[in-house]
């Protein structure tokens, strides 16, 4: 743990975006995690995002269950709104949250064992309803705050710190994802900022459930020989299927890329994903082809990141339950308390 | 040179060389910039820990003389200042200096005993001012048998004479001269010398020149003459103030030349008399080479500065003085950029004033050395040809040092000559080659003291720079006697030690232990950390998380890692905050303080 306040002091260059903000004011609080804990590069990574996609601090809300990756929201986006909920239950108060006020823009952390053990059934669920959010999972493959068992995403075979191999099938949130309908799925590493950031952008600027499992060294418990989940394994085997560049609707649009390589994909806020093809026949708007490509690459040991799977017409929740236009909070007397004429009108129907 | 995988061959930055001292040394940006390599973190953060004695020490060994320049030095140091990169204005390093001098305790129980026996080499001093008084302090404790010869009646040369006492009181150049005189010299002062060959015919082993720049330059205009009495030379009139031979001026005084000189001498005027006093210029304001805040004082003590007036005569009436007439002129500049002051055309304008004070400059007069004794003067500037790195004149005897060597500068400069003309002195005698001069040795220790612990202050404060407290303006006014600045309280002191950076706690990279977690690069508050691909260095230093556009700045870059990429590391404005070491989980960042030990004759530890 760092005891001193990271100094205020910054680069006499660093530049402000259009709001007037530098990358430094999209900061939190110093991290209380271990040095070197990948979950402080995600932080990293959604600061640089939030930066660059110019986002009023003052209209985020920031998420989390427990744990290590459940604490990072008090280290990014300081004047954010945050909530940190129970176990597991980060994705219910999410969606009571977008419910309530669906003009804030909806970041879930969480972690693996937050959502794939105790948290399944809420994680599952709010990705089958299309709620509008990014839900990030920093999975670590480890329970690192109770000292290094194995979670629910460590891989089948591997070995933890003392040696003790995994008998249990792991879970692929990602495929999890995928079959519960969420409309924006990607992988990326902690390690990776050039990717990682773009898939957090573009996922902040996707309508409907987008979903990132960010792949998380614990260098305290889980970054060593015989793990799937360390620096040096993730690196081996990352197997990235794209490259992406966030085209916001403000940036002048420059296409400069060779024909066949680069797909383009508008979203419905007007964003536009350059998608850069580096695995040649994969396509990232085909479900049912994501999941049998992931399911392949997996079985030879390989870890497929990038860009995994999109929806640019995705609908989510409010559409689907076709609710009110405005966040709840802005309703006034008049249009809570429908007067005697609307109540006889409404008891006249259903006689 | 390596290959690129397809068989050219491209240039990419090898792995930054930290062997020797320069490296680290050039990321003390103050220390590197000071003539006699002060180690400027290392006294601040004494002072902070009130360990004021320990901090003079520091600064006795390296400048000789830390009360005196604390309040005097032309600073260096704060120009060249981190702090001055991040944000508005660099660490007060000169005031802090007189701080950890006016708050010691006795020290002369840690200053080097007089020498026990003479080593039975004589060597000559001539003149008593800071080039000389280094050279004796770092000879005699050597065994040297040292001869001061000064023309005035006290030691301590331009600091004595040139310096108004209300910048530096006389009490603190006793003490300060006194320690240097202590350590046992013959001194003869109030003996002018007037002939070299008969000091080099005492035969001396040794001559060393440390006589100054004391000829301040005349404007020889119409009217110079006519009422020479109330013309005066700056220099020659601040030191007949300083010996009390001066105690009033006129009502209305001109001051012609805008150096320190110039400051001096208005400010001077401001209290011996003077109320309408006006500092008129040739350049412009910002061209003056007076330093920026001798400017603001003398602006403080109601000085007006007019520039662009290029004096032509001195007017009178009855044989009195009655004021100067200047020319205006406006900057032009050629093709090249060289600049010339031009005429306006507009008319000539008048100031009326009682007494004019001339200071437009400072040369060198060596009217009592023999031309035909084997020293070589230069044709042109009529100095004497020294080597700038030995200080040795043609004549193999003799040494100079300080302003007789390379024309006027200031203080500091004449105590780092002096270090090293004491070095080829030293050496001269034991018959060594003088050319052969060891680089200073230093030393690396690693400040880490538990997991995020560190045995220096890493907390970076906000605090802006602190004014040093002024005696209120109608009393300093009234006695030139009177110091003015009336230095930092112990309070303020501990607050602007603790805006310094410690950038002599460095941050050193060791490549086998990273593992690429960009710990470092994330927490980084100034982005000087980038792990990327290698490339060239103008390349490589666009490419950077902040781009490393100051290349008077090192960029610290590593082998080969892991992933084939390197770590790129801008010295720029890295705060020395120690938070990348703080989030390093493997320790590949460590946090060691330099420290320079320079080299001074008879060795290196004194």
């Amino acid at each position: 743990m760092t005891y001193i306040t990271k100094p205020q002091l910054h680069h006499p260059k660093l530049a402000a975006n259009s709001l007037g903000y530098t990358r430094r004011d999209y900061e939190g609080s110093v991290s209380t995690l271990c040095a070197g804990c990948g979950h402080d590069s995600i932080s990293a990574a959604i600061i640089q995002a939030c930066y660059e996609l110019e986002l009023p601090p003052h209209r985020i809300a920031k998420l989390s269950g427990i744990g290590c990756s459940s604490k990072t929201p008090d280290y990014f986006l300081g004047n954010s709104h945050g909530f940190n909920t129970v176990h597991g239950r980060m994705p219910s108060v999410l969606t009571g949250a977008n419910l309530a006020n669906r003009d804030l823009i909806y970041l879930g952390v969480s972690g693996d064992g937050d959502s794939a053990s105790i948290g399944l059934g809420q994680f599952a669920h709010s990705i089958r309803r299309g709620v509008n959010m990014l839900y990030i999972v920093e999975n670590n493959g480890v329970y690192g705050l109770t000292k290094g068992q194995f979670s629910a995403t460590s891989d089948k075979g591997s070995k933890s710190k003392k040696g003790v191999v995994n008998h249990d099938a792991g879970i692929d949130l990602v495929m999890l994802a995928l079959q519960m309908g969420a409309t924006f799925v990607a992988r990326s590493f902690s390690g990776d900022k050039a990717q990682l950031v773009p898939l957090i952008k573009a996922a902040l600027a996707h309508k409907g459930a987008a979903f990132i499992d960010c792949i998380s060294p614990c260098v305290q418990f889980n970054n060593h020989v015989g793990s799937t989940k360390s620096y040096d394994y993730v690196r081996e085997h990352n197997e990235a299927v794209n490259r992406l560049d966030v085209v916001v609707p403000r940036d002048e649009i420059q296409v400069d890329y060779a024909p066949g390589t680069t797909v383009p994909v508008t979203q419905h806020d007007g964003s536009i994903l350059q998608l850069h093809k580096l695995a040649q026949h994969y396509d990232p708007s085909d479900r049912v082809g994501a999941l049998a490509y992931l399911q392949a690459r997996q079985a030879l040991g390989e870890i497929v990141t990038g860009l995994l799977f999109i929806d640019p017409e995705a609908r989510d929740l409010h559409e689907n339950l076709d609710t009110v236009d405005v966040p709840l909070n802005s309703l006034n007397e008049a249009e809570l308390v429908p007067s005697l004429d609307v109540l006889a009108k409404l008891n006249a129907s259903l006689r | 040179m390596r290959e690129n995988g397809v068989g050219e061959r491209e240039w990419f930055v090898q792995r930054t060389s930290t062997e020797g001292p320069d490296y680290f040394h050039k990321v003390v940006d103050c220390q590197w910039a000071c003539p006699a390599h002060t180690p400027v973190p290392e006294y601040i953060r004494l002072i902070a820990e009130g360990r004021y004695s320990d901090a003079y020490m520091v600064n006795w060994k390296s400048n000789v003389f830390p009360g005196i320049l604390g309040r005097t030095c032309d600073r260096p140091c704060e120009p060249a200042c981190r702090r001055g990169r991040v944000e508005d204005e660099p660490v007060a390093i000169c005031r802090l200096k007189r701080v950890a001098a006016d708050n010691k305790d006795d020290i002369t129980g840690r200053l080097p005993p007089p020498a026990s026996a003479s080593n039975g080499k004589r060597i000559a001093l001539i003149g008593a001012g800071p080039a000389s008084l280094t050279v004796a302090r770092d000879l005699a404790p050597l065994g040297y048998e040292l001869v001061l010869y000064d023309g005035d009646a006290k030691a301590g040369g331009m600091i004595r004479s040139q310096i108004p006492r209300f910048r530096l009181p006389e009490s603190v150049i006793d003490e300060e001269v006194g320690y240097i005189t202590g350590l046992g010299m013959e001194m003869r002062l109030g003996s002018y010398v007037d002939s070299l060959k008969s000091v080099l015919d005492e035969g001396y082993d040794a001559v060393f020149v440390g006589s100054g720049a004391p000829r301040g330059r005349d404007l020889d205009l119409p009217g110079r003459r006519e009422v020479a009495g109330h013309i005066h030379i700056g220099i020659d009139w601040l030191a007949s103030v300083s010996f009390g031979h001066i105690e009033k001026i006129g009502r209305r005084v001109i001051v012609l030349g805008g150096g320190n000189t110039a400051m001096d001498c208005c400010r001077t005027s401001r209290r011996l008399g003077g109320e309408d006093v006006k500092v008129i210029v040739r350049s412009g304001f910002e061209e003056m080479k007076a330093s920026p805040w001798e400017k603001e004082d003398a602006i403080h003590e109601d000085i007006p500065i007019l520039n662009f007036l290029v004096p032509k005569a001195f007017t009178h009436e009855d044989g009195r003085l009655t004021g100067v007439t200047f020319e205006k002129v406006e900057p032009r500049f050629d093709e090249r950029g060289r600049r010339s002051l031009v005429p306006t055309g507009e008319p000539d304008q008048h100031f009326e004033c009682d007494d004019v004070l001339i200071a437009v400059g400072q040369e060198n007069a060596f009217p009592w050395m023999e031309r035909d004794i084997g020293l070589t003067f230069d044709d042109a500037s009529g100095m004497p040809q020294v080597d700038p790195v030995t200080f040795q004149s043609t004549h193999p005897r003799v040494f100079f040092g300080g302003d007789a060597a390379f024309g006027p500068k200031n203080i500091i400069w004449a105590v780092a000559q002096g270090h090293d003309a004491a070095i080829s002195i030293d050496k001269f005698c034991k018959g060594q080659d003088l050319a052969d001069r060891p680089p200073p040795g230093f030393s690396m220790a690693s400040q880490k003291m538990g997991i995020h612990e560190w045995s220096y202050d890493n907390d970076i404060a906000n605090d802006l720079r602190y004014r040093v407290p002024l005696r209120d303006k109608a009393v300093a006014l009234k006695d030139v006697k009177v110091e003015v600045e009336l230095g930092f309280d112990l309070e303020m002191a501990y607050r602007e030690a603790q805006r310094c950076l410690n950038c002599d706690i460095q941050t050193v990279f060791s490549e086998p232990a990273c593992i690429e977690c960009d710990a470092c690069a994330d927490i980084c508050p100034v982005d000087c950390i980038t792990f990327t691909e290698n490339g060239d260095e103008d390349d490589l230093r666009g490419r950077l998380n902040a781009p490393a556009l100051n290349t008077e700045q090192a960029i610290l870059v590593s082998g080969d890692l892991k992933t084939g990429r390197v770590m790129v590391k801008d010295e720029d404005v890295c705060l020395h905050c120690g938070l990348c070491a703080e989030r390093c989980p493997t320790g590949a960042w460590d946090m060691q303080k330099f420290l320079l030990d320079m080299t001074h004759a008879g060795g290196t530890c004194r």
